[in-house]
């Protein structure tokens, strides 16, 4: 039995730059305009929404945890009407990154997993996407704030 | 009905036909250039199904349900079913089963099943066993996404590379009884198995790459074992692998001094209108090149359009769990031809 991988690596090596080269190319400039209008949109919407609630009153810290409210509820109405996904779609990263994009991250599993039932379905699977996220999030937090404790000597 | 081994992997047969085929599509499909060709499309991806899982079952009951319609041969007259679909545990052909209550062999090779199914149904018949073999296979987009991607809803870009696994299913009636005789059929000629091919691709969105090496090696192999070349053919179709496969399966043909490029067509770049339906690489899945066959192709050939083709459907054979450990994709193409009576 002579396995093929043995046989042909440099056959194989120069077929998979062959297909390098040859590949289509992700369009990044046109990606990253998309991003940056996108991006940049929903967070002037978001700009918005604090400043509304700064005129009723409140400061630009207290503003800030009812607007991000707000937002979640603009990301995950947009993914339950089925539009979110056209967003990122286009907007790459720039629909991604931002909250709406967090609950976007949220809301598809619930969504998708509804038919396997309430416990295994949507409680089991409602982190499949933002899970690594939040772990790898939470931990980054941690070393960050440790390094402020050290340089700043401020908890 | 005989089978003649003609080469380590070819077998050819006589007097082996397919009575009746028929292809089911989704919406986008159906929206497709290829449109027309389908018996029946669905008005939406669910069709008021509870799960995409039971729409991809009711996709392939429906094509195979149809198929034996139009050959006028009683259910219990159908020996055996062979296919396969994408789901674990190939939940849709099982399932199917459970409605059909025929004798069922279900085949996995991931999108090359269908011509796997066609291939041992021939076989099969040749060896003197069943005399009706059904061969299906079907896919639903939604069903994939969940098993093999993200969420449905899930913002993400995807690669100019990445397939569109189609909503469809395709089956064909194989029948050696020997009452069938004469012109105006098409017959299973010869099969040619493939082996599993690994070229050390590892992007799961791009597997035109990861499976052209495949289709190359079982076209060479076929044309080995049967003493043919690429002139024999009216049309070689290969299964899935899309606009940039089939430029590389070019490639590759075109360093060995061969030209295949006219005769050569894919199931999955065929199926959508690449520019407008927005699917990147073309489409892929086991109901792609089943219903590409079933539907457009056998037509053609019943049009006298085509006379002789050759059906390359192609299989990547990873699995999420392989491609998270890092290990490249290995892929097998099976290739049957198919003649004009």
């Amino acid at each position: 039995m002579a396995s093929q991988a043995k046989q042909g690596s440099q056959k194989m090596q120069e077929y998979q730059d062959m297909a390098n080269q040859m590949r289509p190319r992700k369009p990044l400039l046109k990606n990253a305009l998309w991003a940056f209008f996108v991006g940049g949109l929903i967070s002037e919407v978001g700009q918005g929404v604090q400043w509304f609630f700064m005129q009723h009153g409140l400061s630009a810290k207290e503003a800030t945890p009812p607007m991000t409210v707000v937002m979640i509820g603009i990301g995950a109405l947009l993914t339950g009407l089925g539009w979110y996904d056209r967003v990122v779609k286009h907007g790459g990263m720039g629909g991604s990154l931002p909250i709406t994009g967090f609950a976007n991250a949220m809301v598809a599993p619930a969504m998708e997993f509804r038919t396997e039932g309430l416990v295994l379905g949507v409680g089991a699977k409602l982190f499949t996407v933002a899970g690594p996220v939040l772990a790898y999030g939470l931990a980054a937090a941690f070393v960050v704030g440790l390094l402020r404790l050290l340089i700043t000597g401020v908890a | 009905m005989a089978v003649i081994r003609l080469g380590p992997s070819t077998y050819q047969f006589e007097n082996i036909r397919i009575l009746a085929a028929a292809a089911v599509g989704g919406p986008k499909e159906g929206q497709g250039p290829l449109g027309a060709y389908f018996d029946s499309i669905w008005s939406s991806e669910l069709k008021d199904h509870a799960s995409f899982e039971v729409a991809e079952r009711h996709l392939l009951l429906e094509a195979q349900d149809l198929a034996v319609k139009k050959s006028a041969v009683p259910w219990e007259s159908i020996d055996m079913v062979m296919g396969g679909d994408l789901l674990d545990q190939l939940a849709s052909t099982n399932f199917a089963g459970r409605e059909h209550q025929r004798p069922l062999l279900g085949l996995f090779a991931a999108c090359a099943v269908f011509t796997e199914a066609l291939g041992l149904g021939a076989m099969a018949i040749a060896g003197g066993g069943p005399r009706n073999v059904l061969a299906a296979a079907a896919s639903h987009h939604m069903a994939a996404e969940r098993q093999f991607r993200f969420p449905i809803e899930l913002g993400y870009q995807r690669a100019p590379t990445a397939a569109w696994t189609a909503t469809a299913a395709g089956a064909c009636l194989v029948s050696g009884s020997d009452a069938v005789t004469g012109e105006g059929g098409v017959s299973v000629e010869s099969v040619t198995f493939g082996r599993v091919v690994d070229w050390g691709s590892k992007d799961p969105n791009d597997m035109g790459t990861a499976m052209a090496p495949a289709a190359y090696d079982t076209i060479c192999r076929h044309f080995e074992d049967t003493g043919r070349s690429i002139e024999d053919y009216d049309q070689i179709y290969t299964g899935d692998l899309g606009v940039f496969g089939v430029r590389l399966l070019s490639a590759l043909a075109q360093k060995d001094g061969k030209h295949w490029d006219e005769r050569l067509d894919d199931c999955g770049r065929a199926l959508y209108a690449i520019d407008k339906q927005d699917v990147h690489n073309g489409g892929s899945g086991a109901g792609c090149s089943a219903s590409v066959f079933s539907g457009f192709i056998y037509n053609r050939l019943l049009k006298k359009d085509l006379q002789r083709v050759l059906l390359v459907a192609t299989g990547a054979l990873f699995s999420p769990t392989t491609y998270q450990q890092g290990e490249s994709i290995p892929s097998i193409a099976h290739a049957v031809s198919v003649r004009r009576l």
